[in-house]
């Protein structure tokens, strides 16, 4: 057990809706966590991809919400929890293209409606959930082998 | 090949990373979609963009781009240059918009593969 407790990392930060002057630096910090643990390239890069969508989804479509990473002696975990607007249609948000972003969002190079298929793509697990008015929940696992 | 060597072929101007020019390209990626560089770049490349809001450099950071390039001199902005000053993050400016200068830096690569 005390070996396992060593193995792992838990950190969680806050993200504030609409900030876009931030937004992205949350995953900055996972990555270099993820990087000083010692984790594969290649681990850490899908973390940092799914991480950073995740990120801007919060800043663009949410009040504010929580990205929390678990490390396990197999998998990075990642969690982002937003109180914000909610996603009616998951599974017409998951196709490539499709974006409900407002023009001031798109004009800065977000909003593309890739982010949740980047997601998809990047992470071995990807679960969400939504709740209209309420907000989003998402978990992604990235095993590490 | 290094940034340097492009940007004297290419007449780029240097705007942050002075001391990161020795840094190695392997490719290149054309795009001002974030998500688009986000899934489909990759680390080494030379990112060339007309975006130059700060948030440019958070992708290039995650993604270990060699450089940042920004087409049509488009200069990047205050807040862009200070986050890129805290990554250490090459940021240069073509006047060239970005076909011409993805081709050129294509043929440059190519050429000494």
């Amino acid at each position: 057990m005390l070996e396992s407790d060593n193995n792992l990392h838990k950190h969680s930060f806050d993200i504030e809706g609409g900030n876009f002057t931030n937004a992205g630096t949350v995953s900055t910090r996972i990555k270099s966590i993820l990087k000083e643990i010692g984790l594969p390239d290649t681990v850490v890069r899908r973390s940092a991809i799914v991480c950073y969508e995740a990120e801007i989804n919060i800043v663009s479509y949410a009040k504010k919400g929580v990205i929390s990473l678990t490390v396990t002696p197999e998998t990075v975990e990642i969690e982002a929890i937003d109180e914000g607007q909610g996603i009616p249609n998951i599974e017409l948000a998951m196709q490539p293209g499709y974006s409900t972003a407002n023009q001031q969002i798109r004009e800065m190079g977000f909003g593309a409606g890739m982010g949740l298929h980047n997601i998809n793509t990047y992470a071995d697990i990807f679960d969400i959930t939504s709740e209209v008015n309420k907000g989003t929940h998402l978990k992604m696992i990235i095993k590490k082998h | 090949m290094d940034i340097e060597t492009i940007v004297n072929q290419l007449n780029l101007k240097v705007r942050s990373g002075k001391d990161r020019l020795n840094n190695n390209v392997t490719g290149g990626y054309t795009g001002d979609l974030l998500s688009d560089v986000m899934a489909n770049s990759s680390a080494g490349d030379v990112w060339i963009t007309r975006q130059i809001h700060q948030n440019i450099v958070a992708v290039a950071t995650l993604k270990e781009h060699a450089a940042i390039i920004l087409v049509s001199s488009c200069e990047p902005a205050k807040e862009t240059l200070e986050r890129a000053a805290q990554e250490n993050m090459p940021i240069m400016v073509s006047d060239l918009p970005a076909f011409e200068l993805t081709g050129k830096i294509f043929n440059l690569l190519a050429a000494e593969k």
